[in-house]
């Protein structure tokens, strides 16, 4: 403990040593410290009770539909909670979720990754700047625009995107068109990708702005190139923060309810083919079906969430271990 | 092979400002020569112009001659790239990548040129430490991280990383400022060694560290504040420290300003 506090606080010509040396035990007593430990200790806790709360309301809600459910909840193609017996299952909502996520995340990283490492390393001061700006404001849209912007205008052209994949790349059986409407895990994904882009974008360039010059000057100095500073200094520094970055997105792109119901023909089925219409997510199943759902529908609704909850903290959790294992390699060791 | 420099009438300029101003000087292969003199006199500046780190600085720019034997260094075609392959520098504050191992680092440079065959590899990352005194202190943890060895090992470990690409001059940017006297020592006994194989320019805020290991010392100042810097005097060390030329040259060493 600071000595130099208990002289400065010990006033009273006559101290009483016990008093003084609790103090000196307990640390500080200034209000300020003391209102903002409350404060910030407060706030802490409340996130852990709000967590806590969310998780104890999904469960007891989805324990109560899963308990009726007489098919098998996790593998079941269908979500008739109210017919008799009641029998619904997630199988169709995770399969889309994951899928149209990872198609976002395949999409969005490396160019999020790209735009971020131009505007900090290779526009020049005057057009890095805008760019950054337009991308901020893109992170505002509402996704209620996204999802119309989506149907209006992306569904109608991506006929072009999806005849060139199934003459190209057809013969894989996942990227066949049969020539539906492309209302699909694919059209999806892509619009996913469009609307996290901005999230990735903006924390990938504040983390590539962190990079130390003098890094940056090392691999200079050994005869890097431009792309080689970035190979050697820049990205190996950015590591975690792109991952957190992508987290975020991740995050948006699992969550994302009406942009998906706008441009999503959903149904009950896995197709075999990315570019078949169909499928669902478990936020766009809630949006399009909670409004109408009875107390069952609804409870059965919230077993869905509760599933996503569950995969949201499984993907968070693996990316903070990804972080961890390279701790000791961490660029903020610098 | 250590190559000799020859500079003739060099400006260094950030935008508009001119910092370092009409400087000559030869420096003979395979010696030591220390850069002194007060803050701001640019003499870190004119070193950066010896390996074209100075125009990686926003508005940096370079006018006149920089000769590495019979290679202008400004000349038209000459890739600033492979003129710091061949010049390597040492930083004021130790640098090592902190995503790499040590073994990593050292390779790191190699790796560049496209030297990629593993056993060759070992070879010249066990030859580049054992040429930076730090082998024995690292051998058994190659693979641990480089930022965590000590100040002085991670100048060392950035000496090493320098040296590993064979540079024909390796410059030295106030390399022993952010360490303790014992890890000074180390550097400065290293420097003594190096300079069999190197052509070493060393910048130092330290007279003792100038006269300890130099041959060779080259006194800069500056007129005044904005004013740029030039270079007053080179001359041998032993000259500079006991017999200089030039009275502001005495007045510096003799701690009577700066």
């Amino acid at each position: 403990m600071d000595i130099s506090t208990t002289k400065d606080t010990a006033a009273p010509p006559t101290p009483q040593p016990s008093a003084d040396q609790k103090r000196a035990e307990r640390g500080t007593t200034r209000p300020g410290d003391r209102i903002f430990l409350g404060l910030s200790r407060g706030s802490g806790i409340f996130l852990l009770a709000l967590m806590a709360a969310i998780a104890v309301f999904l469960s007891y809600r989805a324990a109560l539909a899963i308990s009726k459910d007489e098919a098998n909840f996790f593998t079941t193609f269908e979500w008739n909670p109210t017919a008799v017996p009641p029998e619904f299952g997630i199988a169709v909502l995770a399969f889309g979720t994951i899928v149209s996520s990872i198609i976002a995340m395949a999409i969005a990283v490396p160019v999020a990754v790209g735009i971020a490492l131009f505007i900090t390393h290779y526009a020049p001061r005057k057009l890095g700047g805008p760019i950054a700006y337009v991308i901020d404001l893109l992170a505002a849209v509402p996704s209620i625009v996204y999802g119309l912007w989506g149907a209006l205008v992306l569904v109608p052209q991506l006929d072009g995107l999806y005849g060139w994949l199934n003459d190209y790349l057809g013969w894989t059986g996942i990227l066949e068109w049969q020539g539906g409407a492309p209302r699909s895990m694919l059209t999806v994904g892509i619009l996913l990708a469009i609307m996290i882009l901005p999230i990735i974008t903006n924390v990938s360039r504040e983390v590539f702005r962190q990079v130390p010059q003098m890094q940056e000057e090392a691999a200079l100095a050994l005869g890097a190139t431009r792309w080689e500073v970035i190979k050697m200094a820049v990205l190996p520094f950015g590591r975690s923060g792109v991952i957190s970055a992508s987290m975020l997105g991740l995050g948006r792109a699992l969550g994302e309810t009406m942009a998906v119901a706008m441009v999503l023909s959903p149904s009950f089925e896995i197709n075999a083919s990315l570019l078949d219409p169909g499928g669902g997510t478990f936020a766009q199943n809630i949006a399009s079906k909670f409004s109408e759902a009875t107390e069952m529908g609804r409870d059965a609704l919230i077993a869905s969430g509760l599933v996503l909850f569950v995969i949201t903290l499984l993907v968070n959790g693996a990316a903070r271990l990804i972080i961890a294992r390279r701790k000791e390699f961490s660029g903020a060791n610098a | 092979m250590a190559k000799r420099i020859d500079v003739s009438g060099l400006n260094a300029y950030y935008g508009s400002f001119l910092a370092v101003e009409d400087i000559s000087m030869t420096i003979q292969p395979r010696t030591v020569t220390a850069f002194i003199g007060p803050s701001g006199c640019g003499k870190s500046t004119f070193l950066r112009t010896l390996n074209r780190m100075h125009e990686v600085t926003p508005g940096g720019r370079v006018e006149g001659k920089v000769m590495l034997d019979d290679e202008n260094l400004y000349g038209a075609g000459i890739d600033p790239v492979s003129v710091r392959r061949e010049v390597g520098m040492v930083f004021q504050r130790p640098n090592p990548f902190p995503t790499m191992s040590i073994y990593d680092n050292v390779a790191a440079g190699l790796k560049l040129v496209g030297n990629k065959k593993k056993s060759e590899l070992d070879d010249i990352v066990e030859k580049s430490l054992k040429g930076a005194n730090l082998w024995n202190e690292v051998k058994d943890r190659l693979n641990k991280p480089g930022s965590g060895l000590s100040g002085g090992q991670q100048q060392r470990l950035c000496i090493a990383r320098a040296i590993a690409v064979e540079p024909k001059v390796l410059l030295m940017d106030e390399p022993c400022s952010a360490l303790d006297p014992i890890s000074t020592l180390a550097i400065e006994d290293l420097i003594g060694e190096l300079k069999e194989r190197f052509t070493i320019v060393i910048v130092t805020h330290n007279m003792q560290q100038a006269a300890r290991v130099s041959d060779r010392t080259a006194f800069f100042n500056l007129a005044a504040v904005g004013q740029p810097g030039k270079l007053i005097e080179i001359d041998d060390t032993e000259r500079i420290f006991s017999n200089p030329s030039v009275q502001a040259t005495e007045d510096y060493i003799s701690g009577r300003f700066g």
